[in-house]
């Protein structure tokens, strides 16, 4: 089986081509945004950090800014800066730059202010455009997708149906030769010891304890029950009563391959196949860290209808609650509700989710795509801003 | 068949309502071998559970064969089991103050 895609200098693989318009610090928002809406073919990424925090958290903003200008699905990148932020703008674009993808900057307070920074942007992006769509999908193997993993506004169905379901998908592309990513670790707590047992060895399996018991030690320090935080508000109105039970459902998702190693958020995997990658479960930074961990698609499974998509990395939605999928027909994209009710098999379900997975990595528009809902986006910081 | 409820583990000691159930209705399932026939005490919402056996106060709530919580209360068969008897066992920093 293929798909087709668009081949990078540096040997990834884009499932979409983008323009990136990348925002390096909070302060770059505005200009960024205003750049990417005037340009067709151009998407911006926002974010909230770069500036006033601990060296931490700005080599974090650096290193994500980096994988995300390197993501396949962005055939060239434009950096915007205010000019005074702690991101540091040359790093990033030598990093980027390395690649072979054309990077281009515009600093706002060189550029003599906001008006002259759009203009200048959208000048450059144009030219930009004009070059990425000289280039024409071309057949891949699976072994080229990388496939992001995430469950959000969840209820008791996700565990049962549509999160089963994805994993049979993840099997699917690990078979194929391809990489799968799980993340979300906060809803590996209180199904760890399950997840444990699909480590490749001992060691990669206590490296994945280790970020479960650093995340549960942040909530605990906290001095607070993480219900309602974690099942959220809207779990526990679809059924979920503890975050034991929503973790024993969401971590379905990884499917039955073995882990092959486990990286801190947003770090691209050097190994293909089934991997764990640290991140809380909200879907700004989630979406964001799988882009930067290279994700060319992403399966995104909701029982309440979560709308959420991402900028540059097509984010497939599917349900298996019925009510979700006749009521929420604009953000959903695939039903598994027949799982639910035992008229499809979950191997049934996982081949037609591989279908319309291709079809998507090939170029059909997902439901967040079509509505623009997707400027779910951030970067997952550890310290305080100060 | 299509079945009221879900029960993943016939170990379970809750199932998943896949129906609007009504109080005073049997709910009939299947587990491994095992058909269930349980009374429903009170409205089930799609999506929610109720036990599918008495379950004492202090009991471990098992869902997919595992420990999802535990009893806060004595939950009667048929009845909702949800948060109001049902406590986590992870992520409560509200216990370590208590306890201090």
């Amino acid at each position: 089986m293929e798909f087709l895609g668009y081949k990078r200098e540096d040997g990834g693989v884009g499932t979409r081509n983008y323009v990136g318009i990348l925002s390096t610090v909070i302060c770059g928002n505005e200009v960024a945004e205003k750049i990417a809406s005037q340009v067709e073919g151009a998407t911006a990424f926002l974010h909230h950090q770069g500036c006033c925090q601990t060296p931490v958290d700005i080599n974090r903003v650096n290193d994500v800014l980096i994988g995300l200008g390197k993501n396949p699905n962005l055939a060239t990148v434009l950096l915007v800066s205010l000019g005074c932020e702690s991101t540091n703008i040359h790093k990033v674009a030598d990093a980027i730059g390395a690649t072979g993808k054309r990077v281009e900057t515009v600093v706002i307070q060189e550029e003599g202010g906001a008006a002259k920074s759009v203009a200048q942007g959208i000048l450059l992006a144009q030219a930009m455009v004009t070059d990425a769509s000289k280039q024409k999908r071309v057949p891949f193997p699976l072994s080229e997708l990388v496939l992001g993993l995430k469950c959000g506004s969840s209820d008791t169905t996700s565990g049962l149906s549509s999160n089963p379901v994805v994993g049979i998908l993840s099997d699917l592309i690990v078979a194929a030769g391809g990489t799968s990513i799980v993340g979300e670790v906060t809803e590996f707590i209180g199904a760890e010891h399950l997840l444990a047992k699909h480590a490749k060895d001992e060691e990669t399996a206590r490296k994945m304890l280790f970020l479960v018991e650093r995340m549960e030690n942040r909530a605990i320090q906290m001095g607070f029950d993480i219900r309602g935080g974690q099942p959220t508000g809207g779990n526990i109105k679809g059924g979920l009563s503890t975050i034991e039970e929503k973790s024993l459902g969401a971590i379905a998702k990884a499917g039955n391959a073995p882990f092959q190693a486990v990286y801190e958020y947003g770090v691209k995997p050097d190994v293909k196949g089934l991997v764990v990658m640290d991140s809380p479960g909200r879907e700004p930074e989630i979406l964001t860290g799988l882009a930067a961990a290279g994700a060319n698609v992403i399966a995104f499974t909701t029982g309440r209808g979560a709308p959420q998509g991402f900028p540059f990395v097509p984010v497939i939605k599917l349900t298996g609650n019925e009510k979700t999928w006749k009521n929420l027909k604009d953000h959903m994209d695939f039903s598994v509700s027949s799982v639910m009710e035992g008229a499809e098999t979950f191997t049934e379900a996982g081949e037609r989710l591989l279908a319309e997975l291709i079809d998507v990595a090939s170029g059909k528009r997902t439901k967040a795509e079509i509505s623009g809902y997707t400027s779910s986006m951030d970067i997952y910081m550890v310290g305080p801003v100060i | 068949m299509k079945q009221d409820a879900i029960m993943i583990k016939a170990q379970d000691n809750v199932a998943t309502a896949l129906r609007d159930l009504d109080a005073g209705q049997i709910c009939r399932f299947v587990a491994g071998k095992k058909t269930f026939n349980v009374t429903i005490k009170e409205p089930i919402v799609y999506g929610h559970k109720f036990a599918v056996v008495e379950i004492p106060k202090g009991t471990d709530i098992i869902k997919y064969g595992e420990v999802m919580g535990r009893a806060t209360a004595h939950i009667p068969q048929g009845a909702h089991a949800h948060v109001q008897n049902i406590e986590s066992l992870r992520g409560r920093g509200d216990l370590g103050k208590k306890g201090a």
